[in-house]
């Protein structure tokens, strides 16, 4: 279980977070959406450790994210990888630094993704390479997967493929998994938990399921919704 | 199998079972895929399919045998309950919609007819 309290944080004169109370379950696929700037990226780097809010608490598993660093995987929106890596280089650091490293699930994935150990990582294609970023987070066995952005600027096909290898290498009831992303359309059936984030502000924290039954339409029908009317909501 | 995103899939996952096993297609005894092949077959969070499975275990569809499998349970009867409920929520769906054109009853069963047999030519047309 993640939890943030009363959690805010300025970035100069930008007010990144604005009070910020969520509450990411145990065991869940939780859809963080918000449009740009909105703050998606903050709340990741907060989880991992990288940021520490200015005011409020962020609690990974009742403790601090930076005493849990090993807990989490996280997939940055930015290429962290060398370049001049290939694959199986890149997944012999990750298996050196990180202790649950898994390289039977990352030879599964390996071959259900369509990569080559081979590849080099600056010299394939971006919908390659954000598959390839997947797998470093997929192939750990942590109890906490953040995804920033893992659909941004990727073809529609891949991103299925990115979708479906999301399904296959999750851990039921052992995982949580956050996603943070513009586009819902992918993982509209994906998530079970949906944060909606505006202007560093929570403007909608829900069941997925609940969502739907109570007003019966889509996940991205609400989006649109809340956004249009979260000022007037707040 | 498409989901209508507007509506709790675990509900539509339920329907697509319920529907199995009217058509008979599934009989008390066969056996279901388990709920992680299921959910990367339709490609659906599998805490939904969990949810919609046990849903399902408790409507007395389907029985989880531990270490062996989720199995069809609902006889004959069941099967027709099942049947009632589901075509009743059909007709009555028809007619609120149909209303809500502006079709009395009598247009409405006449028309109802006239497709019928309509298909019933066609039918004929074809063999």
């Amino acid at each position: 279980m993640i939890e943030f309290k009363q959690v805010s944080k300025r970035f100069g004169s930008v007010v990144a977070l604005d009070g910020v109370n969520i509450h990411f379950p145990k065991g869940s696929i939780c859809g963080l959406f918000g449009p740009n700037g909105a703050g998606k990226s903050t709340i990741m780097k907060l989880i991992t450790g990288i940021n520490y809010p200015d005011q409020g608490e962020v609690k990974v598993r009742g403790a601090s994210p930076k005493a849990q660093r090993q807990l989490v995987a996280y997939l940055p929106e930015v290429d962290h990888l060398y370049p001049w890596w290939n694959l199986a280089q890149a997944a012999r650091f990750m298996s050196v630094f990180y202790p649950d490293w898994d390289e039977g699930r990352c030879k599964e994935l390996l071959s259900f993704l369509r990569l080559d150990e081979g590849m080099i990582l600056g010299k394939i294609s971006k919908g390659q390479r954000a598959k390839a970023k997947l797998l470093m987070v997929l192939s750990r066995r942590a109890p906490y997967l953040l995804l920033d952005e893992p659909f941004s600027g990727i073809d529609l096909l891949t991103r299925e493929e990115i979708a479906h290898a999301l399904i296959k290498g999750y851990r039921e009831g052992e995982q949580t998994l956050i996603i943070s992303t513009h586009e819902i359309d992918e993982i509209e059936s994906l998530v079970d938990q949906v944060v909606f984030i505006d202007q560093g502000r929570i403007q909608l924290q829900s069941d997925a399921e609940q969502l739907r039954m109570e007003r019966n339409k889509s996940l991205v029908e609400i989006m649109k919704e809340v956004f249009r009317n979260g000022s007037q909501q707040v | 199998m498409k989901f209508d995103n507007s509506w709790p899939i675990y509900m539509q996952i339920i329907d697509e079972f319920k529907k199995s096993i009217i058509r008979t297609e599934l009989k008390p005894g066969d056996k279901i895929p388990s709920q992680r092949e299921y959910a990367q077959k339709v490609r659906v969070n599998p805490n939904t399919v969990q949810r919609a499975y046990r849903e399902m275990e408790n409507l007395g569809m389907v029985e989880t045998l531990r270490g062996q499998g989720t199995f069809v349970v609902a006889g004959e009867d069941k099967r027709q309950e099942m049947a009632m409920e589901m075509a009743n929520t059909i007709m009555q769906h028809f007619i609120l919609q149909m209303r809500s054109l502006g079709y009395q009853d009598k247009a409405m069963l006449a028309m109802l007819t006239q497709h019928l047999e309509l298909e019933e030519d066609e039918q004929v047309d074809r063999v």
